[in-house]
Parts: structure tokens; sequence; C-alpha cells
């Protein structure tokens, strides 16, 4: 693949939220003391009167954010997603899930990305979190464009919505027209040997992986799902039954409770499939940089090749 | 306030008593405890205090309130239910499958209740965000919110403090019921919180404390609210309660804060408090 360019997808949500901050007067903006990092920051500079710091209280991020949905705002609440999903699960569970209320919850720093900063940081559990709670969406863009589709679909729903966004750049592949369906997958390279579902950053990835298994003759489908719930199943379906029987699903995530899950139950259901789910092997990240972490935990191109290549010889 | 006035409210908080009795008796489970030493402030809020319309709950331009003790459900509901909101007879459904009122308050099923509650902290964080949304939108509104003394052991109620100080939430009013009990124990062998008051003035209040039972002092402290009202600060009425209290077996027992009464004890409360309502009748 040739050269492309980078932008983190918090940046994307950054530049969205400003868009949509300036359509409506109703979205407002509330952090825990990570606006700089969430890029809400940018709204915030935009609309100072619409962006609610919380200071280092996610909790209270949380209900406040409840509470002015009740109101008929549309708060789209951020910190970093182990502390947003984690340290206020139960906030969100009991004061935006049971109520149904309209809050969107985008959080920054999703996955091993932040790198550096250690396990502590690092939030591979944000999908497992988020799709245990009733009726809440739980999404993940894959690039720029996808990520600035996803904030203004999530806008347009009325009901919580988790939008899992990270802190590095990353490739940018979808093409401005591309046209973003809450709950859709979306096939980006054709094959039938195999099938690699995948989100995030794992799709570019994924795309990568292809290519070369392309150039040994092996052609496999990559599905970029980014919507992890409510899954589309029909596209998880028509992969077993197309690509061999055979599935792999590539995540920023543990293997426990995300989109390998989530896959693994539509297969169980309706149309039973081979499954190597590639991820987190239900371990705690440790600290580094962000693309030897990437390979460390076999979240690369090379690793999904290898993968395939052990599964279709079994 | 009349005296003709305050009898009609002790009648209507009379009612009220009954009401819980009934439906922690007909529920076999319930806060009974709790609910019955908020009665007061309940029936005062509701009567005297907020400006709303039971024909029209969802009007966007109403006063709010939430019971972040959502626990006490059994009193909100029968205030509501004698406003008007929906019929009394409804109440002894509560907590039982199919009915619209859950064992603790649900804004989506139950008409009148500003917002879903239950477990701690979480009501007073929202009525802090709808406080602050209520200024940004520039209405006139006011928001409540009733919280319990052990609820204030949650870290979140500080998190929550420390943005209505900062947001200078002058249209926000909460209350604490003080009645020193909670599912443990006296609150001040379990967690001791006090001292409240200066907990609350050093994190920016304006600190008010009150009989929680006497309708005199209510209106006293609700007017300190409206006093205060473009000093940026937000109001904490510390009421001192007593727990159970119209029920003589249950007053001051951390036993009767989440059990209902069997068929004679229900019996019984309900014998006591036909006799209060008599008194209140002659007065």
């Amino acid at each position: 693949m040739a050269e492309v360019k980078k932008i983190a997808t918090r940046e994307s949500y950054g530049q969205a939220l400003v868009e949509l901050g300036a359509m409506d007067e109703r979205v407002v903006a509330i952090d825990a003391d990570l606006a700089g990092s969430t890029k809400t920051g940018v709204f915030g500079k935009a609309f100072p009167e619409r962006h609610f710091n919380c200071g280092i209280a996610e909790c209270n991020v949380m209900g406040t954010a409840a509470g002015m949905a009740a109101m008929g705002l549309i708060p789209f609440a951020s910190s970093f997603a182990m502390f947003a999903t984690g340290r206020a699960w139960e906030i969100i569970r009991n004061s935006i899930g049971y109520t149904r209320l309209n809050v969107k919850i985008c959080a920054s720093h999703g996955g091993i990305s932040v790198g550096e900063d250690g396990a502590s940081h690092q939030c591979c559990e944000d999908f497992a979190l988020m799709r245990a709670i009733p009726g809440m969406l739980v999404m993940s863009p894959a690039d720029d464009v996808e990520a600035r589709k996803m904030v203004r679909a999530a806008y347009e729903y009325n009901g919580p919505v988790y939008i899992r966004l990270g802190r590095a750049a990353i490739p940018v592949f979808h093409d401005e027209d591309y046209e973003f369906s809450i709950g859709k997958g979306e096939v980006l390279h054709e094959g039938t040997d195999i099938a690699i579902i995948s989100n995030g950053v794992l799709t570019y990835e994924a795309l990568k992986a292809a290519e070369r298994l392309e150039t040994e003759g092996i052609h496999a489908r990559v599905i970029n799902m980014g919507t992890i719930k409510p899954i589309d199943a029909d596209i998880v379906v028509a992969a077993a039954k197309e690509c061999g029987g055979r599935i792999i699903t590539a995540e920023e995530h543990s293997v426990v409770g995300g989109l390998g899950e989530a896959v693994a139950a539509v297969l169980a259901e309706k149309y039973p499939a081979r499954l190597r789910r590639i991820g987190l092997q239900d371990v705690f990240g440790f600290s580094g940089p962000m693309a030897e972490l990437m390979v460390a935990f076999g979240l690369d191109a090379d690793n999904i090749v290898k993968t395939a290549k052990e599964f279709l010889s079994e | 306030m009349t005296p003709e006035r305050i009898k009609e409210l002790k009648l209507f908080a009379n009612t009220g008593r009954r009401h819980i009795i009934e439906e922690t008796h007909a529920a076999k489970s319930g806060h009974p405890g709790g609910s019955l030493g908020a009665m007061e402030y309940m029936t005062y809020l509701y009567n005297e205090e907020m400006r709303i319309d039971p024909k029209n709950p969802q009007d966007p331009d109403r006063d709010r309130f939430v019971l972040s003790k959502g626990h006490c459900a059994p009193a909100l509901y029968s205030v509501l239910a004698q406003l008007g909101y929906f019929p009394v007879e409804d109440l002894v459904t509560i907590r039982k499958v199919g009915s619209y009122l859950q064992g603790h308050p649900n804004m989506n099923s139950t008409p009148g209740v500003d917002f879903s509650t239950g477990s701690l902290g979480q009501g007073y964080s929202a009525a802090c965000g709808m406080a602050n949304a209520a200024k940004l939108m520039k209405k006139d509104l006011n928001v409540y919110a009733l919280l319990g003394d052990g609820e204030i052991e949650e870290g979140l109620v500080w998190e929550a403090s420390e943005y209505a100080a900062h947001y200078r939430l002058d249209n926000l009013c909460i209350a604490v019921d003080v009645n020193g009990l909670q599912i443990d124990g006296a609150t001040k062998d379990v967690m001791n919180m006090e001292p409240i008051d200066e907990k609350f003035l050093a994190f920016g209040f304006h600190v008010v404390k009150i009989n929680g039972n006497d309708f005199g002092e209510l209106e006293k402290a609700f007017a300190a609210f409206h006093a205060a009202k473009g000093s940026g600060k937000p109001t904490v009425i510390l009421m001192t309660t007593v727990k159970g209290l119209g029920v003589s077996y249950m007053e001051n027992q951390a036993g009767w804060h989440g059990k209902g009464p069997n068929d004679e004890e229900c019996a019984q409360a309900l014998a006591e408090i036909a006799a209060a309502r008599k008194k209140i009748e002659e007065e």
C-alpha cells in the first residue's frame, strides 16, 4: 500500500463535535481534566459556555451528563476509555443505560495505544463493559473518516452510545463519501478462502495482511465491523458461508467480551464455523511504544497473516 | 403558612404515612423507616415549594425533584398519587411484576418521577447536571434533591458537591435527611460523617439546619434557599428527622430501614396513624 496520511480518531472526534456544536446548541461536552487529550478542548475553545469540565471525577462526568440529557441537552462525555467505562461503569449502567438517556460517551486512548503509560491506563475491556449494558450502542472507528461519520450517526441516534477512540495517528483509508450505518459491517476486501473481521486500528492491519496473503494466492475477505453492538449478524453469517467456514477476528481489545466474542455468539447460534480470535489473550498490557506493543501482542498484519496460514493448513 | 394550611399539610403527610405502610405491607418489602421520616419534607416540597402541574408532568419549565435516596420511593409515590399523577389505588402494586411502580423510582415508567434513582449518590450528581443545564438553557427553574445521611458516605456525593459549588448552582437545593441510622446501625458507628455542616460549608454551600419533621422550619429553610439565590451558592438543608416517625415500633430503629410490616404490624401501624389523624383533625 502507498503511504497514506495518518490521523488519530480522537482528533476526528474533536472536529466532528465542533461541527455538531455549530449546528445544534443542545450539544454540550463534558470532561474530566483531559479535554486536551480527548480533543473536546477544541469544542471548548469554540463553545466555552457549553464545555463543562468536572475535574478529575469521571463518575460525576457521567452523572451530570445524565442530568443534562434529562433536561434535553445532548451531552458528549469524554475521558480515557479506562476511566470512562471502568471507573464510571455503574453510573453509566444506572443513570445512562437504565434511563435510556441521550448521552454519547466518546472515550479516547482505548486499547493499548496509550503505550508508555502502561496497563493502568490501557483499556482492553471497554467493549466488554459497554456491551453488557442493555441498549448501549458500542462502536469503534477504523480511521478518521469513519470516526467523524460515527460521531455524526451517534448524534442523530436518540439514546446512549459508546464510541471508542484511539490516541495514536492511524492511516486514513476510507474515501470521504464512505457512508457509515450503525449496526452495519463493511466488506473492504473480497475473498472466499478465509474472512478477517476487525475494527479500530486492526482493520488497516487486516487490509495489509489480505494484500500479502493475496500474493501467496490466499483470498481473504476483510470486514470492518465499526459497530460491535448491535453486531451485523448477516455479514458474519455470509462470511462463514462464503469463506470456507474460517473466520479470524482482530481487535485492540481483550479476546474476552469484545468483537471476537460477539462474532463467536453469532456463529454459534446461527451458522457454526471455526474461529480464531486475535486480541489480548486475557492478559494485562505493559509499558512501551505503541508500535512495539502492537507487535508484542500480535495486533499486526504479520500475526494476522501467520494466523490465517496456520488456520488454513489445519 | 396559616394554621389551617399547616393542618392540611399534616393531614397530607398523615395520609402519606398510611400509604407507606400499605405499600410496604403489600410488597412484603421496601423501606418504611426513611420514607416515614421524610414525609414532612416531601409533603412541603410538593405542596408549597415546587412549581409543577400534575396534569402536565413533562412541562419542560417545571421544577425538578430527584429522590437521590431512591429507596424512599413509597413516600414519593404517595405524594405523586395524592397530587393526581396516577391513581392512589395503584400504590399497592409497588414492587410487583408488571407494576409501573418499581422498587426504586423509574423516570420512564412512573409519571412525575424526574430521574431514575436507587444507586446512592447518582441522583444528586444528575440533579447537579440538571441545575447546570437549566442555567445554560436560561430556564428559571429550581432543582431539588433529597439525600440520606448514609448516602453522603458515597464518594460521588462529594464529586457532585465540588461541581455544584464550582458551577455556582444557586438554583440547586438539596436536603440531607439526617436520621442518624443506616442499614448496619447508627451512622456515627458505621461511618461517622460529622460534622456534616462543616463539610458542606467547606465545599462552598449555603447551609441551613432544621428539624425536618416541622412544617414551620421547612418553610423557613426554603425561604433561606430563595434568599440565597443570586449568591452563586448551592443550598443544603441539613434536616434532623426521626426515622420511622409515626409508627411507634419503627421509630429510631435501624431494623426498619428495609423491610415491610407483617399483617399484625401493619394493623398496629395503621391504627396509630389513624389515631394521629384524629388528633390532627381535632386541633
